[in-house]
Formats: C-alpha cells, sequence, structure tokens
C-alpha cells in the first residue's frame, strides 16, 4: 500500500508538488496521469528516497520513506524514465549486482536471474552487453532488475516512452502480469491509451495538483460516451454526447470538418484542466 | 545494511576487469614519460638524497599515481551520477550511506594500488628495484584512502562534469608537481616548505620514498595520512544525502 499525506515539494523557484493526498491499495495498478511538468516524477522520486520532501509524508506497506528510508527501499522496485543500466556489463551482471545491492544471496540472486530472464523472454541475451540490446529490450531488463528482489511495489516511470506500439504492447502485457502476481504498482504515464489499457484507477495531475481521481471508466463517463472533433477556423473543438446517435444528429448540420469518435481519458482531462496530456 | 559496500564494490570491480587492459595503458604512458624524460633523459647524472635521480623519482611516481588514480574514482561517479544515471541504483537500495561511501572508496583504492604496482614494473627496465616494504605499502594504502575519500565527497558536492574538471585542475595537477613527487622540498624556500608540508600527497610521498631507500620511516608522514584519511572518509559519508535533490 501506498500512502501519501499533504505532500509539497518545493524547489528554489518552483513548487512542484502543491499538497497530494492518495492511497493506493495493495495489488492496485494504478496510473499518474498528466503533462510534462506536472509532477509526476517528482511524487515517484520522492516515494523512492531520490528527493527529499518539503512538507508531508508518505509511506509504503508502512514504512515512512523519510524517516524509515532502508526499510522503505526494501517495499519497492523502480524502472526509472531514463535507461540507467550499466553499459559495459552483460544483463546477467546488471542484475546480480542488483540483487548484491539488496543483500540476496549469490546461488539465490542467480537463479532468480533465470526466472526472470525467461520471464521477460530475454534468456538468450543473458550474457550480452548491454550496450548491445535494443531500447525494448533494455526496457525490459530495467523491469526485470526491478523485480529481482521480488518487491511489494513497483514504480514505474514512463515505462514505455520512446518505444514503438508493437514493443509498447509487450510491455503493457508485461506489466498486466506482474501485477496479476499480487504486486502494487504506480505508473506514470503521459500515454493516454497506456492508462485507459493497465489502471486499475488514475489520477490526474496539473500543476503539482490532483484535480481528478477515479476508475477510468468513470472518469470518462462524466462528461459523455461519444466525442465530436470539429475544425472552426483552424481551432479544434470537442463536443461530448451521451450517445453516438446525439453525436450524429448534431453533426447532421455539419459539412465536414468533424469527426465521431468514443471518449477517451484524453478527453476528461482536458475538460478538467484545460489542456492536453502531452 | 553496512554489507552493501560488497555490492558497491563487486559492480566497481566488472567494470574494472572489463577496462582492465586499457585503464593499465593509460596509467602507464604519463609515468612512463616522466621515466624516460625526467628520470632518464635529464636526471641520468643528478643524485639526490644519495640516490640517482630515477631512484628518487620512482618512489615520487607511485605516490601520485596513488593520489590521481585513487581521486579518479570522483570523475566514475560523476559519470555515473550525470550521465548514466546509474548513482540513482545505489540511491535506491536499501544500503546506508556509509557502506556506499566504502565501496566506492575501496574501489577507488583498487585502482590506485594497481596503478601504482604498474609503475614499480615499470622501473625494473630502467634497473630501479627498491624495498617495497610493509612500509611502503601501508603509505601508499593510507594515501589512496585519503584521495578516493576527497573523490566521493568532491563526487556528491559538484554539480557538473565541468565542475569535476576544475578541481583537478586546481587542486590534483598542483599537488602532483609540488608535493615532493619530483624533487625534494628542501630545494625549496622555507615558507614554500611550510606550505607544501600542509599537503597529504607531500606526507605519502616522504614516507614511500623512505620505506623504499630502506631508511626508518617518519611516524609523524603516517600519522597526518591516517588522520586526513579519517576526516575525509566522514566528510564522504556527510556528503552522500547532498547528492539528493
Amino acid at each position: 500500500m501506498i500512502e501519501i499525506v499533504d505532500l509539497v515539494k518545493e524547489y528554489k523557484t518552483t513548487k512542484a508538488l502543491r499538497g497530494i493526498d492518495l492511497v493506493v491499495n495493495s495489488g492496485e495498478l494504478f496510473a499518474y496521469l498528466g503533462p510534462n511538468g506536472a509532477g509526476k516524477t517528482t511524487t515517484i522520486r520522492i516515494l523512492t528516497g531520490l528527493t527529499r520532501i518539503t512538507v508531508g509524508r508518505a509511506r509504503l506497506n508502512g514504512h515512512d520513506v523519510a524517516k524509515e528510508s532502508l526499510a522503505a527501499k526494501q517495499q519497492y522496485g523502480l524502472v526509472p524514465q531514463h535507461i540507467n543500466l550499466d553499459s559495459d556489463l552483460t544483463v546477467f551482471e546488471n542484475l546480480l549486482v542488483h540483487g548484491c545491492l539488496h543483500h540476496m544471496p549469490r546461488r539465490s540472486a542467480k537463479q532468480r536471474i533465470d526466472h526472470l530472464l525467461s520471464y521477460i523472454d530475454l534468456s538468450e541475451k543473458r550474457d550480452t552487453l548491454v550496450k548491445h540490446l535494443s531500447g525494448g529490450m533494455k526496457r525490459r531488463v530495467l523491469i526485470a532488475r526491478a523485480l529481482m528482489h521480488a518487491p511489494k511495489i513497483l514504480f514505474l516511470d514512463e515505462p514505455s516512452v520512446g518505444l514503438d506500439a508493437n514493443i509498447r504492447r509487450r510491455i503493457w502485457a508485461l506489466i498486466k502480469k506482474i501485477q496479476q502476481e499480487g504486486v502494487t504498482i504506480f505508473l506514470t504515464t503521459h500515454y493516454i491509451e497506456e492508462a485507459e489499457f493497465l489502471a486499475d484507477r488514475v489520477a490526474f495531475l496539473d500543476q503539482g495538483r490532483i484535480v481528478a481521481l477515479d476508475t477510468p471508466q468513470n472518469l470518462m463517463a462524466g462528461i459523455g460516451s461519444w466525442a465530436m472533433d470539429q475544425l472552426v477556423a483552424d481551432n479544434m473543438h470537442t463536443l461530448y454526447f451521451h450517445s453516438q446517435e446525439d453525436a450524429k444528429h448534431y453533426a447532421a448540420g455539419l459539412k465536414n470538418g468533424f469527426a465521431i469518435r468514443r471518449v477517451n481519458l484524453e478527453d476528461a482531462f482536458l475538460s478538467l484542466t484545460g489542456k492536453k496530456v502531452i | 545494511m553496512m554489507r552493501g559496500w560488497m555490492a558497491v564494490y563487486f559492480r566497481e570491480m566488472l567494470i574494472l576487469r572489463r577496462r582492465l587492459s586499457r585503464l593499465m595503458i593509460a596509467w602507464a604512458v604519463s609515468p612512463l614519460l616522466y621515466l624516460v624524460a625526467f628520470g632518464y633523459a635529464m636526471g641520468k647524472n643528478v643524485v639526490i638524497q644519495e640516490h640517482s635521480y630515477l631512484e628518487f623519482l620512482i618512489p615520487g611516481l607511485v605516490a601520485m599515481a596513488s593520489m590521481t588514480q585513487a581521486f579518479a574514482i570522483g570523475s566514475e561517479i560523476n559519470i555515473a551520477r550525470f550521465y548514466w544515471h546509474i548513482f540513482e541504483e545505489f540511491q535506491t537500495a536499501p544500503i546506508s550511506n556509509a557502506a556506499y561511501v566504502l565501496g566506492e572508496v575501496l574501489a577507488g583504492m583498487t585502482r590506485a594500488l594497481l596503478a601504482s604496482g604498474l609503475i614499480l614494473i615499470l622501473g625494473i627496465p630502467f634497473g630501479v628495484l627498491l624495498s617495497y616494504n610493509l612500509f611502503f605499502w601501508l603509505a601508499l594504502v593510507l594515501n589512496s584512502l585519503v584521495f578516493a575519500s576527497l573523490a566521493v565527497a568532491v563526487a556528491m558536492l559538484i554539480q557538473s562534469h565541468a565542475d569535476q574538471a576544475l578541481l583537478n585542475s586546481l587542486i590534483i595537477t598542483p599537488m602532483a608537481f609540488l608535493g615532493g613527487t619530483f624533487f625534494p622540498l628542501d630545494h625549496l624556500p622555507w615558507w614554500a616548505q611550510k606550505i607544501l608540508y600542509l599537503l597529504p600527497l607531500t606526507h605519502a610521498a616522504q614516507a614511500v620514498r623512505a620505506s623504499a631507500f630502506g631508511a626508518q620511516p617518519n611516524v609523524v608522514d603516517y600519522l597526518i595520512l591516517a588522520t586526513i584519511a579519517g576526516l575525509a572518509f566522514l566528510l564522504a559519508i556527510l556528503t552522500v544525502n547532498r547528492a539528493r535533490d
């Protein structure tokens, strides 16, 4: 379980988080959605002890991240946004070092590595230097590394950023599989479809505040089921309708420059904040 | 959580093993040039403290190498921190700051002792074989402990690669040339000697040279090095949290 109470983070000139209150339940896949600079990565950095808290507190499975940092660090695995593997080491060596950092006995670490490489379908790359892997393979190794010490919580900071659609789908399947094994997952993303596909609940973050928190279905239902994008004087306007018939009826009077589609999380975010998730 | 130092050291040794042949070439080039240019060509007929200049130079070069290579661990940490972001892997691991510092310091010391040993091997073709006894190695261990600890502290405090390069230019390079490596300090005016005796490398060079010449080493040199090493190690531990934002 992740508990965040009145979390504020101030830098010298900016306020990155302005009072976040949040509980993520055990076994839940929680998505934290927002544009660049909204405070997603800052939240993860605070929860993982990489950044100091200005005000408030955060706990991982009951352990305060500031006061019991070593115990809190044993609770989670982190998949960072950037690929921070040792490129001069092999896949096996990268995972082994992580196991050692988490005090795993050498024999059980080796068994775990073999299991995880099979789990992420990279057994044949065990002794390959990381610098010779593709971007998608490196992402999967990052996930395996985060799972090495069998954490109860997994932080995924933009796990599929920069990957093509096929590989992204593969990563999503892997994330779903991890959740099914009972791991609590905290995911930050600005890919709308990623949050829609994966998350049990979604929080919309804007300028350091949570502006909405619910299931993807409820967030979308709040504005309607169907959307019509209409081009007016080079600007895209979107209108929301409860049924496809209502949308078609409205569009009947228009000649062209419109499209009717299902509502997505981006629409819900846009209607709440007036901006797109970029 | 102190045992986490082994993981930090293990990672550094894996990387060192993979790069060792390239590093050894890099470690050998400068000392070899100093030996040929200063020791063999220029100093062929020079006698200092009843020893040939080559014999005088090699302990100085060894002390200098132990300093520069121990301090070089700071650049490795710097790259891991700012470029590869691998430092975050240590920050998110359940290990204490002391364990992290110990692992990195030992890695720096290992590099330093390997580079020092290489210089002793390079001295053999020049006909230089000195007394490499326990006091000789103790001085090197203490000197490398001083500079590896300082390197970790500096790597935690600086904010960019450029800062690291600046510190090397302002501190390490002058110390390398003025800390008793290439000439005896008693050739300098008294006030300059007073200043240079504040440098740890001066004491390391004196201790290494005395033991290499089979003379009775000065206990004060060892005590000063041990004291600075202790303080530098403590400073390194205290600075680890500064690397968080």
